[in-house]
């Protein structure tokens, strides 16, 4: 089919295409698809309150925790990079928390909110994704990968102990995703075993 | 930035207010946490406020030196890349993307044997519009959607010093035209695209005549030689590329690419006319720490002097095998083979072995050594050597 259309818009020139169906032709459609783009569209899928409401009866008072102390260059190995944040709020039902957090991919800040509970994650949920490329990150055939992990122990105390594959062409998204759940396991760890 | 001053004033207002209303007294640790509290807050709701032009202009990049030694060659170092990415948000369903590439750090005129001159490049520089959570347009000038290297190429990303022979022999990576193009995912982990676009122009039935670079390379037949750049290129005949993709199964990437070519000679007259179809395809699957990739991808064109020469048909494959020892060593083993020549009984292919090792002191910078050899059958020609690589990414 392609090559039929290909073959019936070819012709010697650009400037001929306009009466043809043909190159133009088609770029006429690509912006009329591109005005609907216009239309309502958000990059969130799921509101913090949503988030929250599907894993706490109530929803517990949100707490802060100060990335201060041992914490700090903890967040900067796992982030390869100083934290952006002094704190990051949680919510705290006994041995179960949640995590709302921030990490840019290529460019923008992918939000993911993330449940522990007991030292395993019990959730992994991309809430917004921004960046162009690594789109397979917000889907559960990727984040069901992080079900139960837990870090990795003494040896390797802010690595999971499972391996989460790569995709290609979604290599930094990937690691963004993967490096909030260490977080987040470390941080629970954190204020559950101070 | 005026609502941002406004905003640091009222904060250093509210600061003051908060003391005085301890009295002469210092104030308590109660009232000081309270206070780093609000200011916190104000910083973090400064730093999510993105509306302005700046926070939606982004810079990033990446680049590689690198260290050829070659037996019976002259040893070269080149900083064979440096990229600079400048995108902007225009809202947040249209954005410019756009990579500007210096190659061989170096542009001259002279003919001077110890210096190959480089280029600037402009590789992308096209708009793009969301038009729902898994529905996307762009217009431009864009990265082909073929293959496993041509747009997703940043060192760090792959193994080899240099990139693999056969995605820039046979594809040709790295391959930009100029167009219109749709793509589209679902959460099962299928993907998408569609383009059309400019296409190839490798002088055909009178290469002398040609209009593209291959032109100037005496008329030859390869596939890497048609690429116009989008540089006041010839733009008789379009081109259209479909891609289907998988990868909805942990650690598995499916891809095949499809692309018609209305005349991959650009040049008119019947002899000179050479439809052409590309197929494509790649499977990458990754166990833990090991990855195995096999890739595929031929030319078949419909002209009599590409069968002549026996460049009707032009083929490549390879198998790479790598595993990441922790973190910061990863090895890896490669067989090549390509040929531009495949359309023939003639043995005309080339055969290339492979390894090497990646070290990443930091996940976007990576050191790099192979040592490889390489055969051209037709000629009995070998190549062997070694390479060293620094690169990264930002």
């Amino acid at each position: 089919m392609l090559k039929a259309f290909l073959n019936k818009s070819k012709q010697r020139t650009f400037a001929a295409y306009s009466e043809h169906l043909s190159l133009p032709a088609l770029l006429a459609g690509f912006f009329c698809l591109a005005l609907l783009s216009t239309t309502t569209h958000s990059e969130e899928y799921l509101s913090e309150q949503d988030f929250l409401a599907q894993h706490f009866e109530t929803t517990p008072t949100a707490k802060a925790l100060w990335i201060t102390g041992d914490l700090k260059p903890l967040t900067a190995g796992v982030l390869q990079h100083a934290p952006a944040k002094l704190r990051q709020r949680y919510w705290q039902d006994g041995d179960r928390t949640a995590w709302v957090m921030e990490e840019i991919g290529k460019e923008k800040p992918i939000t993911v909110g993330i449940v522990v509970n007991n030292g395993s994650l019990a959730e992994v949920k991309v809430l917004a994704f921004r960046e162009s490329r690594g789109w397979e990150v917000k889907y559960p055939f990727f984040t069901q990968q992080f079900e139960a992990a837990q870090l990795n122990g003494e040896k390797n105390p802010t690595q999971l102990n499972k391996n989460i594959d790569n995709i290609t062409g979604a290599t930094l998204s990937v690691r963004a995703v993967t490096k909030l759940a260490r977080l987040a396991l470390l941080y629970h760890q954190h204020i559950t075993q101070p | 930035m005026k609502a941002r001053l406004l905003s640091v004033a009222a904060l250093a207002a509210a600061s003051t207010t908060a003391i005085a209303g301890a009295g002469e007294q210092a104030p308590t640790n109660a009232e000081l946490y309270e206070i780093i509290q609000a200011q916190q807050s104000q910083i973090e709701d400064l730093q999510g406020n993105s509306s302005s032009s700046s926070s939606r202009t982004s810079i990033s990049g990446y680049g590689e030196l690198h260290y050829n030694n070659i037996k019976d060659a002259r040893d070269q170092i080149d900083f064979h890349r440096f990229i600079l990415f400048v995108n902007h948000e225009f809202t947040d369903r249209i954005r410019l993307y756009s990579e500007l590439e210096i190659e061989h750090a170096f542009i001259t005129t002279e003919d001077d044997p110890d210096i190959d001159s480089g280029a600037v490049e402009l590789e992308q520089a096209f708009i793009e519009f969301d038009i729902n959570d898994s529905l996307q347009a762009k217009g431009g000038l864009f990265l082909v959607p073929v293959g496993i290297l041509n747009e997703t190429h940043e060192p760090p990303t792959f193994y080899g010093v240099e990139r693999n022979p056969v995605e820039g022999a046979i594809i040709p990576t790295t391959w930009w035209e100029a167009g219109a193009a749709l793509n589209g995912h679902n959460e099962s982990g299928f993907s998408w695209d569609v383009a059309i676009h400019s296409g190839l122009g490798i002088p055909g039935a009178d290469g002398a005549a040609g209009t593209g670079p291959g032109a100037a390379a005496g008329g030859s037949f390869n596939i890497r030689g048609g690429r116009l750049r989008v540089s006041n290129a010839t733009a008789n005949d379009p081109a259209g590329t479909v891609r289907l993709r998988y990868t909805g199964v942990k650690g598995l990437d499916l891809a095949t690419t499809v692309q018609y070519q209305t005349n991959i000679t650009q040049e008119g007259g019947a002899a000179a006319e050479a439809p052409a179809t590309l197929f494509q395809t790649h499977a990458i699957y990754q166990a833990g720490a090991t990855k195995l990739t096999a890739f595929y991808a031929t030319w078949d064109i419909d002209n009599a002097d590409f069968e002549n020469a026996g460049a009707d048909e032009q083929t490549g494959y390879y198998l790479e095998a790598s595993h990441k020892l922790n973190d910061k060593v990863g090895v890896f083993a490669r067989h090549s083979e390509w040929d531009n020549a495949a359309g023939d009984n003639t043995e005309s292919a080339t055969d290339q072995q492979i390894v090497g090792v990646n070290y990443w002191p930091h996940e976007n910078v990576v050191l790099k050594a192979d040592i490889f050899t390489q055969e051209t059958k037709a000629t009995g020609a070998e190549r062997e050597g070694f390479n060293l690589g620094i690169g990264y990414q930002f």
